[in-house]
C-alpha cells in the first residue's frame, strides 16, 4: 500500500466558459505524506480540491485512489472513495451539538444514536489529540472549535484522504500550531493531507511536499525540505518578488480621532464592543488585529456613521483650525457635509463598497454623485477620475465601462482603493484590504496605504495576517471579544505576544489594562 | 472496496457563462421565437386540422388588419406601456410591487369622480388638470403607503401592495353602487354622453392619439430619470445593495417612498388614460389584468424603457391575434390563452441559454482534440 499513491492526479483540466482554472494538473500523495497546495488567490487551487471532492466534475484528465482510476462525480462518490474535505467556511448547524453535527447526513440503517456516536467521537479526539466536547452546542463554540468538529466529521466517516482549503485563516498562532501537531499526528497514522494555502512559512514548517500552481497551470512539485521561501515566492508569482515592506518613521504627528469608551450592540442585542478607546494620529498606521468577529468591522462601521453607538465619544480634530467635531450619532452624509474627510474601504466590497452590477465610473460616482445643482448626473468627472485609476494602479479591464462584479478581487480592491483616496481623506479606514488579492495587488495597497501615511493621513488598517501588521503598522490594537486587550508599538511586539492578546477575554476575565 | 460498476461522467453539466456579444444572444432570443412559433403550429394543426400558416396569417390580420385595428394595437400598447413604465422604478429598486392592478384602478376612480361631480359645471381647460391631478394623487397615495410601512416597520410589500389591489376594488364596487346608471343596472354607464365633458380630446380626429402622444412622453421622460437623473441612479444603488446606498449616505427610507410615489403617481395617470381618454365609464375590472402583464413587460425589458416598447408589442401582438384566431377559427378563448402561454414559456426560457452554457457527455472531449 505504501508504494502505491494515496491519491494521484494525472492531467486535470477544467475550464468555466474562456477561463482555464486548471491545465493539465498533475498531483500525487502518498498515505503517511503532507502535501501543501500553494498558489496565490484565483490560481486554481480550490478548483481542483472541488475536483477531488465531487462539486465539479473535471473536464479531462485522471483520478486515481490507490492505484485504481475513479471518476467522483458527487460528494457521495468523494465519500466512499474516502475522500474527505474541510471546507473554509464551515457547514455545520448551530443549534445541534458536535455529535449531532457530526452523524447527521449519514445514512445508517441504524436509529439516529447520538451517544454511540458521542463515544465514537471522543475516541477519534484522544486519537489524535482532538479537544473536544461531543455535547457542546455549535452556536457555543470558538471557530477553532468549529474546524475541530469539521475535521472530526470526515473523520468519522472514515476518510483517508483529507484536504484542508485554507485552514488557519481564522485562527490564532497558538491555535495554528495546535492544529499543525495534530495534522502531524494523522500524518503519522498513515493518512494522505492535503492542504490549501498560500502562507509561505506554514508550507516550510509542516508539509512535506509542496505542489505550486499559478494561473491554473501546474508549475512543479518540490520537497519541502530542499527549498526555501524565496524560491517558493518565485514558483508562485512567475518572478522574483522582494517581500519587504518599507515602514518610514512617524512624522509631525497629532491626534486626528479620539474615540472614548465605544459601547454597541447589535441587531440581536449582543454586545459587540464595550469601552474601546483610541486614538488615531496623522501619519500613522494604526492596526487592527483580532480573531475575526472581534468587533473590528462594528468599530469602523460606528466611526462611519453606520452602526448605532449606545455609549461613548468618537471625535474628530480637524487638521486646519484644530476644531473638535463629534461624529457620534450623525449619518455618513452629516459626517461628509461637516467638511470630515473620512474614506472607508469596507470589508464587503462587492456588498457595500462597490455596486456589482454598474461600470467603473458609475461606482466612481458614488461618492460623488451629489455634486452639481442640476437633478441629472454629470459623468465627465468620475470617467475621468475612472481612467485615471485604471492607469495608475494598473487595473486590469476591457474598458471603463465594464461592470465591476467582471474583474477579479485585486482589481475590484483598486478601484474601491482608488476611490476612496481620491477624495483625498484625512482619516482612512480599511477592512481586510488585502484579502483574497495576489501578492503583487497586496503590495500595491501596502505602498498606496504607506503613501497615504506620509501624505499626513491617519490610516486605520484592520488586518489578519499578522506578519503584514507587525511590517506595516505602527501601533498595534489588538481587539478581542469587543474589548480591546492592548495597543502595542507594532516595532517591539512579537507576533506570540499578540496571539496571546487576541484571545485574551476568553481565558479569565484580566483585570484591564490601558497602558501605552 | 466494493469494485464499482463502469462509472460514467454526469449526461449534461450547466456552467454560467461570462458575458456574451450582444448578437448571439439576440441569435438565442430569436430563435426561442421560432421553437415557440413550431410548437404552437402544432398545437394548433392537431387540435383544429387547420394550416397553421393560416393561423399565423389570421393572427397578423388581427394586429394589423385595419387603420381601425392599428389604432387599437397602438392604443392597447399604449396603455400597457404606461403601466409597465410606472412599475420599473419600484421593481429596479427590488421593490416588489405588484399593486399597479389596484394603483390604477384608484386612479381611475379618482378621474371618474372628477367626471361625475365637476363634469359640465367646471370649464374643460380646468376640469382635464384637476382629474390628472385628482388620478395622480389617488395612484400616489395606493403606492405610498406599502411604501411607508416598508421603509418604517419593514413589512412585506408583495403582501401589501396585493391587498391594496383588493382596497381599490371594493371602493369602485361601492362606489358604482352610487353613481349607477340607468338605476339598478349595477353599471356607471358612459359618462357624460352628451357633452363629452372631461373625455380626453380627439386630435388630429383619432381618438387614441392624444392618449399614445402621452404615453411616447412618459417613455423617454422615464429613460432619462432613470439613466441620466441623480434620483434614478439612487434607486438603481439601493436596488443592487442596499448597504452601498447606506455606506454613501443615501437615505434608504426616503428613496423607497420617493419612488414608490412616482411609480403610484404613474398608474394614476394610466387610471385617467383608461377612464378619461379611453372607456369613459368604471367598473372594477377596468385594468383588467394589466398591473401584473405590466411586470412581465417590465422584466423582459429589463427595466429598459426603449425595449419595454418592443415587449410591450409582443405582448399585446400575442393577446390581439390569440383574440382573432380564437374567434376566427370558432375556438375558445383559452386556445389563444394556450398559446399566448407557449410563446412566454420559450421566451423567458430563452434566458436561461444566455446566462447558462449546458455541456453533454463527451462532446468537449473531441471539441479539444
Amino acid at each position: 500500500m505504501t508504494n502505491t499513491p494515496a491519491i494521484e492526479l494525472k492531467n486535470i483540466t477544467k475550464t468555466f466558459g474562456s477561463v482555464v482554472a486548471n491545465k493539465n494538473v498533475s498531483l500525487c500523495v502518498n498515505h503517511g505524506e503532507i502535501l501543501s497546495v500553494l498558489g496565490e488567490n484565483g490560481s486554481g487551487k480550490t478548483t481542483l480540491m472541488n475536483m477531488i471532492s465531487g462539486i465539479y466534475f473535471p473536464d479531462e484528465g485522471h483520478i486515481f485512489i490507490n492505484g485504481e482510476e475513479v471518476v467522483i462525480r458527487s460528494p457521495k462518490d468523494a465519500f466512499n472513495n474516502k475522500i474527505g474535505m474541510i471546507h473554509q467556511h464551515f457547514k455545520l448547524v448551530d443549534v445541534f451539538s458536535a455529535a449531532q453535527n457530526i452523524i447527521l447526513g449519514l445514512d445508517e440503517e441504524k436509529k439516529f444514536d447520538v451517544k454511540s456516536a458521542s463515544a465514537k467521537v471522543s475516541e477519534i479526539a484522544a486519537r489524535y489529540g482532538f479537544n473536544i466536547d461531543p455535547d457542546k452546542k455549535v452556536y457555543e463554540m470558538s471557530v477553532s472549535e468549529k474546524q475541530t468538529v469539521e475535521i472530526i466529521k470526515v473523520l468519522y466517516r472514515g476518510a483517508d484522504i483529507l484536504i484542508l482549503d485554507e485552514p488557519t485563516a481564522v485562527l490564532t498562532p497558538q491555535e495554528t500550531k495546535k492544529l499543525f501537531a495534530i495534522l502531524r499526528k494523522m500524518r503519522d497514522d498513515g493518512k494522505a493531507i492535503i492542504i490549501i494555502t498560500h502562507k509561505l512559512h506554514e508550507v516550510l514548517s509542516l508539509s512535506d511536499n509542496v505542489a505550486v500552481l499559478r494561473k491554473g497551470e501546474y508549475i512543479g512539485t518540490v520537497k519541502t525540505a530542499e527549498t526555501n521561501e524565496a524560491e517558493l515566492t518565485e514558483m508562485m508569482v512567475g518572478k522574483k518578488v522582494s517581500l519587504n515592506i518599507e515602514r518610514t518613521e512617524v512624522e509631525n504627528t497629532c491626534d486626528r480621532l479620539v474615540v472614548k469608551d465605544l459601547h454597541c450592540i447589535n441587531r440581536e442585542g449582543v454586545n459587540v464592543l464595550s469601552n474601546v478607546s483610541f486614538t488615531a494620529r496623522s501619519g500613522e498606521i494604526l492596526g487592527i488585529a483580532g480573531i475575526a468577529g472581534s468587533g473590528q468591522r462594528e468599530l469602523l462601521e460606528a466611526i462611519a456613521g453606520l452602526q448605532h453607538v449606545e455609549n461613548g465619544n468618537i471625535t474628530y480634530i480637524d487638521p486646519k483650525t484644530g476644531e473638535e467635531e463629534n461624529l457620534k450619532d450623525k449619518t455618513p452624509l452629516q459626517i461628509r457635509d461637516m467638511g470630515v474627510r473620512l474614506s472607508f474601504v469596507p470589508e464587503d466590497r462587492l456588498g457595500m463598497g462597490l455596486v456589482g452590477n454598474m461600470d467603473i465610473v458609475d461606482n466612481m460616482m458614488l461618492r460623488s454623485y451629489r455634486k452639481g445643482k442640476t437633478a441629472f448626473l454629470q459623468r465627465k468627472e468620475p470617467k475621468s477620475l475612472a481612467d485615471e485609476i485604471i492607469e495608475r494602479l494598473e487595473v486590469v479591464t476591457p474598458s471603463a465601462n465594464t461592470p465591476v462584479r467582471r474583474l477579479s478581487g485585486g482589481n475590484v480592491q483598486k478601484v474601491l482603493v482608488g476611490r476612496e483616496i481620491a477624495s483625498s481623506p484625512t482619516v482612512l479606514m480599511a477592512a481586510y484590504p488585502v484579502r483574497g488579492l495576489d501578492i503583487n495587488s497586496s503590495y500595491t495597497i501596502y505602498n498606496l496605504l504607506n503613501e497615504q501615511k506620509k501624505k499626513g493621513v491617519a490610516v486605520i488598517f484592520v488586518g489578519e495576517d499578522l506578519d503584514v501588521l507587525l511590517e506595516l503598522c505602527d501601533r498595534i490594537m489588538v481587539l478581542s471579544g469587543g474589548k480591546v486587550s492592548d495597543i502595542a508599538d507594532a516595532r517591539t511586539i512579537t507576533k506570540e505576544e499578540i496571539g496571546l492578546l487576541m484571545t485574551k477575554s476568553q481565558q479569565e476575565e484580566v483585570p484591564e489594562n490601558e497602558e501605552n | 472496496m466494493k469494485k464499482t460498476e463502469k462509472l460514467h461522467e454526469p449526461v449534461f453539466q450547466i456552467a454560467k457563462r461570462g458575458s456574451m456579444v450582444w448578437y448571439k444572444s439576440w441569435a438565442i432570443r430569436a430563435v426561442a421565437i421560432l421553437f415557440a412559433l413550431i410548437i404552437c403550429a402544432l398545437f394548433i394543426t392537431f387540435i383544429t386540422k387547420t394550416n397553421p400558416l393560416k393561423v399565423y396569417a389570421s393572427m397578423i390580420e388581427g394586429t394589423f388588419g385595419s387603420s381601425r385595428k392599428i389604432w387599437n394595437t397602438l392604443q392597447n400598447m399604449a396603455l400597457l406601456l404606461c403601466i409597465s413604465l410606472a412599475v420599473t422604478p419600484a421593481f429596479k429598486m427590488k421593490f416588489w410591487n405588484i399593486g399597479a392592478e389596484g394603483q390604477t384602478l384608484i386612479g381611475g376612480l379618482a378621474s371618474a369622480a372628477c367626471m361625475i361631480y365637476f363634469g359640465n359645471k367646471v370649464p374643460e381647460y380646468m376640469l382635464l388638470p384637476m382629474i390628472l391631478i385628482a388620478a395622480i394623487v389617488a395612484g400616489m397615495v395606493w403606492g405610498v403607503v406599502p411604501a411607508i410601512f416598508k421603509a418604517k416597520f419593514n413589512t412585506n410589500e408583495t403582501l401589501f401592495t396585493l391587498m391594496m389591489n383588493y382596497v381599490a376594488m371594493q371602493l369602485v364596487s361601492f362606489c358604482i353602487v352610487f353613481w349607477e346608471n340607468p338605476k339598478d343596472s349595477n353599471t356607471v354607464g358612459v359618462i357624460n354622453r352628451g357633452t363629452h365633458s372631461g373625455w380626453l380630446p380627439e386630435i388630429f380626429g383619432q381618438k387614441y392619439l392624444l392618449n399614445i402622444i402621452i404615453v411616447i412622453a412618459i417613455t423617454v421622460i422615464m429613460y432619462i430619470y432613470l439613466k441620466y437623473s441623480k434620483q434614478g441612479y439612487e434607486i438603481s444603488v439601493v436596488g443592487e445593495s442596499e448597504n452601498t446606498a447606506r455606506y454613501i449616505g443615501i437615505n434608504v427610507k426616503r428613496v423607497i417612498i420617493r419612488t414608490m410615489a412616482i411609480s403610484g403617481a404613474l398608474c394614476g395617470v394610466a387610471g385617467m388614460l383608461l377612464v378619461s381618454g379611453t372607456d369613459h365609464t368604471i367598473n372594477t375590472d377596468l385594468v383588467g389584468g394589466m398591473g401584473f402583464t405590466a411586470i412581465m413587460v417590465s422584466w423582459l425589458a429589463k427595466f429598459n424603457p426603449v425595449f419595454m416598447t418592443l415587449t410591450t408589442f409582443l405582448i399585446v401582438f400575442l393577446e390581439r391575434g390569440a383574440g382573432e384566431i380564437a374567434t376566427k377559427m370558432n375556438l375558445n378563448e383559452s386556445v389563444s390563452d394556450i398559446l399566448t402561454g407557449i410563446i412566454l414559456f420559450f421566451i423567458i426560457g430563452s434566458e436561461f441559454f444566455v446566462q447558462y452554457k449546458v455541456n453533454f457527455r463527451g462532446k468537449h472531449k473531441e471539441e479539444v482534440k
